[in-house]
């Protein structure tokens, strides 16, 4: 004997987001890529064996760290808007997010270039090479990562397919700029503090 | 409640009659490719690890060969150290990986009462990764040194330590095909992690809460949880390693003052809790399956929970126990033989509750309770032997042993492999919708039995007298030539058990008994479907009561949640 | 057959050993042990090797019709591959439960004393298994009937959490006794130093303060504790010699430490016990426990430059002309290779090739003509030499005492 248990129940029923759920998890497993490369990083700060060294080659990136702190600012007074269905401002201020990112991407490339062309640190020149290059450089393709996924969002709004009931989505997603950002603060710490 | 009338049988089954349309090969096979269905997904997961385990066992046959007799000349030194790299590898990250997150796909949904996974489409793209990823490492074959240098493959274990996976120790690409291969099934393992968490936490069907959640479903639960953390330092590992070969990066270049620690330590930081990753979806089944043929409900469904919650925690924190010879300080061997030892209490608790369970029950000795009876005394030797490498000093003997080699394979294979083929007598009928022949199953039993102590027991003396591992021969005068004749018998035995299984799998797909929907008189909510479950599972949203809906169902003159 | 020997000795071993631990529990940190006089007994009495002879003697004890095909069959088995043991050469095989030196008696006795409380947890766990499956077992006259249900219990689960706690309380305190014991032992002044370096697939054994420098046969003293410092040249090794201690890993930028004190001489074999390529099964190890005379004398030899002997002059022109000095080194000659093996004294050796191949002018011959015949993954190329040049090449390097 066997049929589908359905009788009635009043009990209340609800359940969290999977959305929400399945992006805490996706951001505890990339907490966890990142710590074993902040960990390597910070492992070998002073073994290298031959220069150039942080203090010799690195500044402290302020513009760059402000911007990005601050896009996780304007992404969450977009969030705000979205869900009082208010699609102009947050398409704004979606925007803005987006122009502050790549106003770090497009820094980090600045940096990188005279890293390699006038000070000669390449990834292969020496382990503060090695760890700069792919801690630094693991953290920009999540940038990256989420530029694209904020610039479909974008087209999305631009050609009127985002509305209120899109809220939900939306938040998630910024959910993860704000992890991109938190990581930020660590990377920065690490490699701009600590290791100079 | 109870006055509540209950549905007839059938009366919201309106399942249409199963109608074999005709389908051309082509469709077919298209179909399967395309689809989305967590049950098909999880089939074809299954079907993929069983067909690499046919692969890795022919591996690990050809080693047995080798080692038989001392001084042996059947696999040359380069062919062997490819033989057992690759069936370590394929073993774990293409059989036991693959094979519970298959079980976890098929079962997590219907368990608990959803129509699918949280994200089907997700769960199509993460089968098709860790599929891919399995294609690469054996084209590795192929692709090591180029097609003139055919049969090429990893040969540095499959732990890899470094410096030996650099550029400089291991030229040619096969490192590369192991690197690359493993960094993608391991973006596939996490997105089925994700999936498996989401759909837990956020597609139970009303009155599932969480603590009603079959034993299984927490327990993929936990294990998907676990590999959250534990894959991506793998990951991360593979990635560095990557960097080095192809960017001429210096994470694991001694030359250049990189460590070869560093790749010691976030390898076992994955390593160890990978095995309970492995095991503890084979708990889940044994938790399934053990109350279902003692009679009885799950002894101590709470302490349950929390021990797997705690395994998971501690085994967070052990990982340097493999590492106890590299020259740790004494504070820290002496920390990590505590930690090591307080993963036996949450194990032991789950080995008194599996007992207390049968206690007092009614216990059928069907070909899924016999595996997982098995399993009860393997995991209690391997806990055990365990225990003994936990202890530092004595480890200092027997790391890197046969010792080790048997220990884990206890843990593996007499724990996890018993359970998975529990796992797939007692739900085949479910999938298939016909019965597996009893009669070979009880051949595969005892025959795989017997090999598997032939095999192992054995394994643990050779150990005793000094024989490492990875060694692709000896010298006569070690003495441990008999005792390798015996376990080679032993491999070969397995073997044959294997092969009948195989055979019972595919035979009784055409010629085995019609199952009906619930053969084993059980209780999860995915007996209650009809065998195999429709595309969309249930034709009404189930709605329940207690841990044992169809019990309730069954016994509405005692139902059981009265008493939770 | 030989299971059961090995077996008895392991009986004997450990109720001797026992005696010592127990003798020695006063004083964990102590270095040495002293050894108990049933230990003297020694395990090398038991010969490890059968001939035919052997074999029908042991079979005559164990005559019965049913046992003599099954002992003929072992028999047969293990033949071929045990008269090709070098009888000549006296050594038991390996075993950590015949533990000659004092970390591994440490160790030892902490072993016996896990597996004890194993072995108790076994059989009580095993026990219960077995009991509740025979006697719940599901009968023919059961009817149909459900068993009752029961859920758990909070009292029962509580006991069984705290008595494994308690078993994990005393293994652990046990456990790190023995670590400081063996780890934090402070080195005597009169310990010998040897730095022991890992190739693939050879070890090269360094005594700085004696000025010696040789390959894969390591001599200690006995009763004096030997302290050895671990590098690695590529890859990782491991050290590992059963008898004498365990094994302690060689790697490359991180310099261990392990040290042994035997108590008994003789010849104890190890290997290399981490994966570090294709001939980590060849990189053997030998450990040569000498009386102090014996190795006062060895040190005395192995001091001497090379012997240079006229009557090679030709082998000798081949080495020092041939790619072989780009490898190899022979003290007082133009060879300071350090690739390979020092030669200095090769012919003092019992083993070449890292204890894969007994060291006797034919087996030389052999193994320069093609190294890789018996070693496959070896680093040495065969040097395309004349069967008569490697002759003159052997007649030198065996004049190298």
């Amino acid at each position: 004997m066997s049929a589908i248990p359905t009788f009635p129940t009043a009990e209340p029923w609800s359940l969290p987001s999977r959305g929400r759920v399945a992006m805490l998890s996706l951001i505890i497993g990339e907490s966890a890529i990142f710590t074993i490369f902040v960990v390597a990083y910070i492992y070998y700060i002073g073994k290298s064996i031959s220069g150039p060294t942080p203090q010799q080659v690195l500044d402290i990136p302020f513009f760059n760290t402000v911007c990005l702190l601050s896009s996780s600012v304007t992404i969450w007074l977009s969030e705000r808007q979205i869900e009082r269905g208010n699609i102009k401002a947050f398409a704004a201020l979606w925007a803005l997010t987006m122009a502050l990112g790549i106003e770090f991407i497009v820094g980090t490339a600045l940096e990188w270039h005279k890293l390699i062309y006038v000070d000669g640190l390449t990834i292969h020149t020496n382990l503060f090479g090695t760890t700069f290059y792919s801690l630094v450089g693991l953290h920009a393709t999540h940038v990256v990562v989420g530029l694209l996924m904020l610039t479909v969002v974008m087209i999305f709004t631009l050609t009127g397919h985002i509305n209120i009931r899109h809220t939900e989505r939306v938040q998630v997603l910024a959910l993860y700029w704000h992890f991109v950002d938190a990581v930020w603060v660590v990377v920065f710490t690490v490699v701009y503090i600590v290791g100079r | 409640m109870a006055d509540q009338p209950f549905p007839i049988a059938g009366s919201l089954d309106v399942t249409p009659p199963r109608v074999r349309e005709q389908m051309t090969v082509g469709e077919w096979l298209h179909a399967w490719v395309v689809t989305v269905d967590h049950k098909r997904l999880g089939i074809l997961y299954i079907v993929y690890a069983i067909f690499f385990l046919l692969v890795a066992g022919a591996e690990a046959l050809a080693v047995r060969i080798q080692l038989a007799r001392p001084d042996n000349h059947f696999l040359t030194a380069d062919v062997y150290d490819r033989m057992f790299t690759m069936h370590g590898t394929t073993m774990v990250f293409l059989v036991g990986m693959p094979i519970l997150f298959g079980f976890g796909n098929y079962l997590v949904p219907i368990m608990i009462g959803a129509r699918d996974m949280a994200f089907p489409r997700l769960n199509a793209f993460s089968f098709w990764l860790t599929a891919f990823g399995g294609l690469l490492l054996y084209y590795s074959f192929i692709g090591g040194y180029g097609l003139y240098g055919m049969g090429n493959a990893p040969d540095v274990m499959w732990l890899a330590y470094a410096p030996l996976t650099e550029k400089a120790f291991s030229p040619g690409h096969t490192m590369d095909y192991w690197a690359l291969s493993l960094i993608l099934s391991g973006f596939g393992t996490l997105g089925t992690a994700i999936n498996i968490i989401a759909t837990a936490l956020s597609m139970r069907c009303r009155g599932m809460t969480l603590f009603r959640m079959p034993l299984f479903v927490w327990l993929m639960l936990v294990t998907s949880a676990l590999t959250l953390i534990t894959i991506t330092p793998l990951t991360a590992a593979q990635i560095m390693l990557v960097i080095d070969r192809y960017l001429g990066g210096h994470f694991f270049d001694t030359q250049a003052g990189g460590s070869a620690m560093i790749w010691l330590h976030f390898f076992w930081i994955f390593g160890h809790p990978e095995v309970y990753v492995l095991v503890l979806p084979a708990f889940g089944m044994a938790n399934e399956i053990i109350p279902v043929f003692s009679r009885k409900a799950i002894f101590g469904y709470p302490a349950m929970a929390a021990a797997s919650i705690g395994i998971a925690f501690v085994s967070t924190g052990v990982w340097a126990h493999h590492m106890f010879t590299v020259g740790m300080t004494s504070v820290g061997n002496t920390f990590f033989v505590l930690s090591t030892m307080v993963v036996g209490i949450p194990t032991g608790i789950k080995i008194f509750n599996w007992l207390a369970t049968l206690w007092g029950g009614k216990i059928q000795f069907r070909p899924p309770m016999l595996f997982c009876l098995a399993f009860l005394f393997q995991f209690l030797i391997a806990g055990l032997t365990g225990i003994m490498l936990s202890v530092a000093p004595w480890n200092w003997q027997l790391h890197n042993s046969y010792f080790v080699i048997a220990h884990f394979h206890y843990v593996l294979v007499g724990a996890i492999v018993f359970c998975i083929f529990a796992g797939i007598y007692y739900w085949y009928p479910k999938a298939i919708g016909r019965m597996l022949d009893e009669t070979l199953a009880k051949w595969h039993f005892w025959l795989f039995l017997i090999g598997f102590h032939v095999t192992f027991d054995t394994m643990h003396f050779a150990g005793f007298l000094g024989m490492p591992r990875s060694i692709y021969t000896y010298e006569a005068d070690r003495g441990w030539g008999t005792l390798n004749m015996i376990v080679s018998i032993g491999g070969f035995i397995q073997a044959i058990a294997v092969l009948i299984f195989a055979y019972n799998l595919i035979h009784s797909y055409f010629r085995g008994r019609i199952a009906g929907n619930d053969p084993w008189d059980a209780w999860t909510l995915e007996w209650s479907t009809p065998s195999p479950p429709p595309v969309y599972n249930f034709a009404t949203d189930p709605v329940v009561h207690s841990r044992r809906p169809l019990w309730d169902l069954k016994h509405p003159e005692d139902p059981d949640w009265k008493y939770e | 057959m030989k299971g059961r020997r090995r077996f008895n000795a392991f009986v004997a071993q450990r109720i001797f050993l026992c005696d010592s631990v127990q003798h020695q529990r006063g004083r964990p940190r102590a270095l040495f042990i002293t050894p108990h006089k049933s230990e003297t007994h020694n395990l090398q009495q038991h010969h490890r090797y059968f001939d035919a002879k052997q074999m029908s003697s042991i079979m005559r004890k164990h005559d019965s019709p049913s046992t003599r095909p099954f002992l003929w069959a072992a028999f047969l088995l293990v033949k071929p591959a045990l008269s090709r043991a070098w009888a000549q050469t006296k050594h038991t095989p390996p075993s950590i439960f015949a533990p000659a030196s004092t970390p591994a008696h440490e160790i030892f006795g902490l072993s016996m004393f896990v597996l004890a409380i194993t072995g108790g947890i076994f059989v009580v766990v095993g026990g219960l298994l077995t009991f509740a499956i025979i006697r719940y077992r599901s009968r023919k006259d059961d009817d149909a009937s459900e068993p009752p249900q029961i859920y758990g219990s909070v009292q029962v689960e509580l006991a069984w959490t705290v008595v494994p706690v308690l078993i994990v309380v005393v293994l652990f305190l046990t456990t790190a006794r023995i670590i400081f014991a063996v780890q934090d032992a402070p080195e005597p002044k009169d310990a010998l130093d040897v730095t022991v370096v890992g190739h693939q697939f050879w070890w090269e054994f360094r005594y700085p303060k004696l000025g010696i420098v040789t390959a894969n046969e390591l001599h200690v003293p006995v009763k004096q504790a030997t302290f050895l410092h671990l590098l690695s040249a590529d890859v990782m090794h491991s050290f590992w010699v059963p008898e004498l201690a365990g094994k302690t890993d060689l790697i490359p930028n991180h310099p261990n430490d392990m040290w042994i004190a035997p108590q008994r001489t003789g010849l104890f074999l190890g290997q290399c016990a981490q994966f570090c390529g294709p001939e980590h099964a060849k990189m053997l190890l030998r450990v040569y426990v000498d009386t102090p005379e014996q190795f006062q004398a060895w040190v005395k030899d192995q001091q001497q430059p090379a012997v240079d002997d006229a009557a090679v002059a030709a082998g000798r022109h081949l080495f020092e002309t041939q790619a072989c000095t780009n490898c190899h080194a022979v003290n007082g000659t133009a060879a300071i290779g350090t690739f390979g093996p020092d030669l200095t004294h090769l012919a003092t050796r019992d083993t070449i090739a890292a204890g894969a191949v007994k060291n006797t002018p034919q087996d030389l011959h052999e193994w320069i003509k093609d190294p890789a015949h018996f070693k496959e993954g070896v680093l040495m190329p065969a040097m395309q030499l004349s069967d008569p040049q490697i002759d003159q090449l052997v007649a030198y390097l065996d004049t190298l005492k």
